[in-house]
């Protein structure tokens, strides 16, 4: 693209669009960490040598990252670049950058990877959504996990800032590391990780002024937060309307637009662009599968279900799909920290590998299960929410069509 | 009345180990025995249990666990008849020390002749063991290893994993039972839990159980004795 590069780096990049194309070309998805992987082969500091001269902001955190970076790509009202696949690692960054040369850019980052992103990228804005367990058998316990978010963001250059939520103690630990600090109270669905202070191990206290620790370590004063159908972000207030459900949603939002607000787009003005925002790599979306009309929503960890179920009102029967494929981790035991017992009443369809584990959890919760063992449940009037895990939503996303 | 208690979850309860509770509850209670599910929080006193339930933790919280513990003269409950199910981190603190987190080594609560110290690396996968002649199946997610001292049982012999790394899995002692299967064991293997509320209830044997869980377990078993166990197969119940 421009001549300052390298011979390397333009070898790097032709790498990216040719393991792209051949990817596509052989019916394997867009094929976004193939090429990104190539670019990375040949040249490693192919995702700083991309990012240069452009406005990165980067999103993490365990969950919501991608329904917030898809807010923040929409309420910036300009194109961008991203990597909407969900391709998080520098591969998938790599990948975007070669797609798009847009100078906004959005990146979704995986948790682990996040120092190394930031040392490459230099972006102007970090969003730190929350931190809570997931797929423990893979990655790294989660405290620790903070603990190496913590010192990857000592070293952030001073023109980065970092908006991060003021209501989870895990990150709040992460992000007083850093100089500049946007605080936002987003809701967090499940305090299971955050019962015991991240910094000194006591037990964290609530109360109208928010958590607490004997240590002194406690919730900062947040500068944006929900106000009934408002959002307040720096003192300016203004409505938001969401197309998609759940008070997470509204949270993830408020962290979008914090970002957004911090690199100077208006809230009045970023905040009316994300109602057209309907549906995120086919979450939430209404699509048909089979004979029956789901909408399909995704929750890989107790967290995630926490809020999922929270959101879900209604009687009627539910699908749940739970695989155990490596990018699911392979120990569903988490099952056990997600609150199943608020379905009492109604009748949950058990998909997925591990449709027994789920069944077992249903019974000890007292909640009717059916286990399917081949093809979908019967046919339901209206709209059934199918919930899946990772690679569980992407095989049903693939088997259904939109309606 | 039987009053099982879930000790300090906010410390100990990083893989799903609620479950155990919730499991040998319910398996009571669907039997007609009255049963008290209850959480020891932290900052509050431990409640008075027939079973207290330790699960596993990170290093930070595990040594803090250790000292709630030893103030809530932990040890002198079981002297006095209480039943302890430790799973991970439950596990190793119950021992005479443990090295976890880099080298340095603490204390434990010494309920058992058994010194833990840090693996070269994690054992992560799954897991099963044979105890008593029963198959076990589970996951385990650790990096201790763990000696037991001359005369103290183990909980199985080890089929699959790691377990304290020399071919045995956790320490059987007195009314302490303690393994390396993380997270609802209990749940995996429904005639566990049996088990362990025969013994908790001065039961000789209980009525089966028909549920779900029976079905997991056998496919669990089915998919982890298919391949790579050097041990015979040996059946198991339920
Ligand atoms: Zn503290």
């Amino acid at each position: 693209m421009t001549s300052r590069r390298s011979a390397r780096t333009w070898l790097a990049v032709a790498g990216v669009r040719f393991g792209n194309w051949a990817s596509r070309r052989a019916g394997r998805g867009a094929g976004t960490v193939v090429g990104g992987s190539i670019g990375l082969a040949i040249d490693r500091n192919l995702l700083g040598k991309l990012a240069r001269g452009r406005t990165v902001i980067v999103v993490s955190g365990t969950n919501g990252k991608t329904t917030t970076s898809a807010f923040v790509a929409a309420g910036w009202g300009a194109p961008v670049a991203t990597n909407e696949t969900g391709s998080n690692m520098p591969a998938g960054h790599v990948a975007a950058l070669v797609r798009s040369s847009a100078v906004r850019v959005v990146l979704e980052c995986d948790e682990a990877w996040l120092g190394a992103v930031l040392d490459a990228v230099k972006p102007a804005i970090v969003v730190l959504l929350n931190l809570s367990r997931d797929q423990l058998d893979r990655s790294s316990e989660v405290r620790q996990l903070a603990e190496r978010w913590r010192r990857a963001l000592e070293h952030t250059s001073p023109t980065t800032a970092l908006v991060a939520n003021a209501l989870d103690p895990l990150v709040v630990y992460a992000a007083s590391a850093a100089r500049r600090v946007v605080w936002c109270a987003a809701p967090v669905a499940w305090t299971g990780d955050t019962e015991s202070c991240p910094r000194c191990t006591a037990a964290v206290q609530h109360d109208a002024s928010g958590w607490w620790c004997e240590c002194g370590f406690r919730q900062p004063v947040a500068t944006s937060y929900l106000a009934d159908t408002d959002v307040v972000i720096n003192a300016e207030r203004c409505p938001l309307e969401l197309a998609l459900p759940g008070s997470f949603n509204r949270g993830n939002a408020l962290l979008a637009l914090s970002a957004l607000e911090a690199i100077g787009v208006a809230p009045r003005e970023s905040a009316g662009r994300l109602a057209r925002v309907h549906d995120v790599a086919g979450r939430y979306a209404t699509r048909r599968l089979g004979e029956q009309v789901v909408r399909l929503l995704l929750a890989k960890n107790p967290a995630g279900f926490g809020a999922t179920l929270a959101d879900l009102a209604g009687a009627g029967a539910l699908w749940i799909a739970i695989n155990d494929h490596v990018a699911d981790g392979h120990d569903p035991s988490w099952l056990y920290d997600v609150p199943f017992e608020v379905l009492r009443g109604r009748t949950v369809w058990c998909l997925g590998t591990r449709r027994l584990d789920l069944a077992t959890r249903l019974w000890y919760a007292r909640v009717e299960a059916a286990v399917v063992d081949d093809g979908l449940p019967p046919v339901h009037g209206g709209v059934t929410d199918v919930i899946a895990n990772y690679t569980a939503f992407r095989e049903l996303l693939e088997a259904s069509e939109p309606c | 009345m039987l009053t099982i208690a879930q000790v300090y979850p906010e410390l100990l309860g990083t893989y799903g180990d609620g479950g155990n509770g919730l499991v040998l509850a319910e398996r009571a209670r669907r039997r007609d025995v009255e049963v008290r599910l209850v959480t020891s929080r932290f900052g509050e006193p431990l409640v008075d249990a027939d079973i207290y339930l330790l699960g596993g933790g990170e290093d930070g919280p595990q040594r803090l666990a250790v000292s709630l513990l030893r103030e809530a003269s932990f040890r002198a409950r079981i002297d006095d008849g209480a039943t302890v199910f430790a799973v991970c981190a439950g596990l190793q603190l119950l021992g005479t020390s443990f090295s976890v987190e880099g080298d340095d080594e603490f204390a434990g609560l010494g309920v058992v002749d058994a010194v833990t110290r840090r693996g070269a690396r994690r054992a992560v996968g799954d897991f099963v063991t044979v105890v008593g002649d029963t198959i076990m199946v589970g996951f385990e997610n650790h990096g201790g290893m763990t000696n037991r001292g001359d005369g103290v049982a183990p909980f199985g012999a080890v089929q699959r994993g790691r377990g304290n790394g020399d071919g045995h899995d956790g320490f059987r002692a007195n009314r302490v039972w303690a393994t390396y299967a993380h997270g609802p064991v209990l749940a995996l293997n429904p005639w566990l839990a049996d088990d362990l509320l025969c013994e908790l209830l001065g039961w000789k044997s209980v009525e089966p159980l028909a549920s779900v869980a029976d079905r997991l377990y056998n496919e669990r078993l089915r998919v982890l004795t298919r391949r790579g166990n050097r041990s015979p197969h040996r059946p198991g119940r339920g």
